[in-house]
């Protein structure tokens, strides 16, 4: 299907801007993950505060994409796809910038864990890390493709996502329960809180991944056969 | 029939159950389509227009038909009462039935079905010699004889329901063509309405106007929705948005798509009707 473009060079121009905006934010929070990650690894808490410094530029590319949305939204009164994008924009930096959030906890955690004795590595988390980053990397690619298919592969890793959380919860709940004083709890937590950062940030995937399943077909996937249909 | 805030024109049941060929048969309404469009094809001279278009157009629902210049916007609405046969050279095939009645069968006298298939131009044109009052009751004079006080009520009924009468009820011996140009669009409507039509045609009114005159004509068709079945066409998308609840688009004489609006803005099932709202033409 040959890509056809605005009459307008100038509206062309400024959803190409816009498109160019949010895939400059997904790559700042990708690497806001993949340094958290790295952080917690090499038990870094420097290489962590430098991450939490990062997320004021994904704050400021919220407000600045919010901002470039509502003026396309009142110069241009968008339709079909074109307002399908708009809307996928407004609510892709919410999810952009609540992933980044859950980056920055991961750090502040990492930079308490630093401070205390190494546990005995978790591999579920780095695997957990591995497929969000992966995620998230697809749902981009499949919203600068126009790729529903592929957005529909990554809606589909959130389970396997789900699984490695559960596991990881118990395995750790079982070590905590086993360890020798508080400390050991203490230190339980803060890397059950990690994983469930991760789990949390595969959520907010999903919903960019569906967010482009609309933005393509038109068609809604959120809640699929869950939603309540019950009258009154 | 009517219901809501708009009250018929008319007084009484003066014109009620006027049908095409006499004033006595034929159901008003069917429950499906007040029009129905079948096979319509429409040339000027060698050069067609529409291409066996098929169309429904639902009772008293506002229908916005879009598309680009010359792709037979006009030329279709103006086929719905006969108004494309006036064009020297102007010819069509195909039927259009209003109430499951061909318009074009022999029976039928055009100016009894331009009154029950009203219609409003793009630009406002009141009778420049007349007074408002005259001017609402112009159509009417055509076909019908009133007393003063019925007169006096089918004004006032037709001001009303155009929105027009708080503006105009101390002046109406005044000429037409002093109101603005959106009173003047209002003058039409009213006009149109005094002779109690069932369909309205509305051929680009607004594209004269300006914003504030635009919203009250947009506002007007809101109302009158709920009592007449409504025809628009305009060049602007955002307003096919704002006052229809289905929406018809052509393309070089041909229908591409129709369906109800909200879908049609948000979600368009042919790749070509996506291209043109989104702008992507030419």
């Amino acid at each position: 299907m040959t890509a056809t473009r605005h009459t307008d060079r100038e509206y062309e121009g400024e959803l190409n801007r816009l498109r160019e905006r949010l895939l400059l934010m997904a790559g700042r929070v990708e690497e806001m993950i993949s340094r958290s990650m790295k952080a917690l690894e090499q038990r870094d808490a420097v290489l962590a505060r430098r991450t939490i410094v990062t997320d004021g530029r994904v704050n400021r590319d919220e407000i600045e994409i919010d901002e470039l949305c509502l003026v396309v939204l009142a110069r241009r009164q968008p339709m079909a796809s074109d307002l399908r994008f708009i809307t996928l924009a407004l609510k892709m930096v919410v999810d952009l910038e609540r992933i980044a959030d859950l980056a920055v906890n991961i750090c502040e955690r990492v930079i308490d864990l630093s401070e205390r004795p190494p546990l005995s590595p978790y591999p579920d988390i780095p695997k957990m890390a591995q497929l969000v980053r992966g995620m998230l990397r697809d749902a981009v690619d499949a919203f600068v493709e126009r790729d529903d298919a592929r957005a529909q592969s990554v809606i589909d890793r959130d389970d396997l996502v789900d699984q490695l959380y559960h596991h990881t919860f118990r395995e750790l709940l079982q070590a905590m329960v086993e360890s020798q004083g508080r400390s050991g709890v203490e230190r339980g937590v803060q890397l059950q809180s990690v994983a469930k950062y991760l789990e949390r940030m595969a959520d907010h995937i999903t919903n960019l991944a569906e967010q482009v399943v609309f933005m393509v077909r038109g068609q809604d996937i959120r809640h699929a056969g869950k939603l309540d249909v019950r009258s009154g | 029939m009517l219901n809501g805030s708009v009250s018929p024109a008319l007084p009484g049941a003066a014109l009620r159950g006027a049908t095409l060929a006499d004033e006595a048969a034929l159901p008003r309404e069917t429950a499906e389509s007040k029009l129905s469009v079948q096979g319509l094809s429409a040339w000027f001279g060698d050069q067609r227009v529409l291409h066996d278009i098929d169309l429904e157009i639902r009772p008293r629902q506002v229908t916005a038909i879009i598309g680009p210049s010359g792709c037979g916007k006009s030329t279709l609405i103006r086929c719905l009462n006969r108004m494309h046969e006036l064009v020297p050279g102007a010819r069509r095939e195909g039927q259009v039935l209003l109430d499951g009645e061909d318009i074009h069968a022999r029976s039928v006298d055009p100016v009894l079905l331009r009154r029950r298939v009203g219609m409003v131009f793009q630009k406002p044109n009141p009778f420049p010699t007349m007074s408002i009052r005259d001017n609402v009751l112009a159509g009417l004079r055509l076909t019908h004889r009133l007393r003063r006080q019925d007169q006096d009520a089918v004004v006032e009924g037709a001001l009303r329901q155009a929105a027009l009468w708080d503006e105009v009820s101390d002046r109406l011996g005044e000429p037409g063509i002093g109101l603005s140009g959106g009173q003047q669009q209002r003058l039409c409507i009213a006009r149109a309405l005094a002779v109690e039509p069932e369909v309205l045609l509305m051929d680009e009114p607004c594209s004269a106007l300006d914003p504030i005159a635009t919203a009250r004509i947009e506002d007007l068709v809101h109302s009158l929705r709920d009592a007449y079945t409504i025809v628009i066409v305009t060049h602007n998308m955002q307003q096919a948005a704002r006052v229809s609840q289905r929406t018809v688009f052509l393309l070089m004489g041909e229908l591409v798509e129709e369906g109800e609006t909200s879908r049609l803005f948000t979600s368009p099932g042919d790749r070509r009707t996506e291209d043109y709202i989104t702008g992507k033409f030419g």
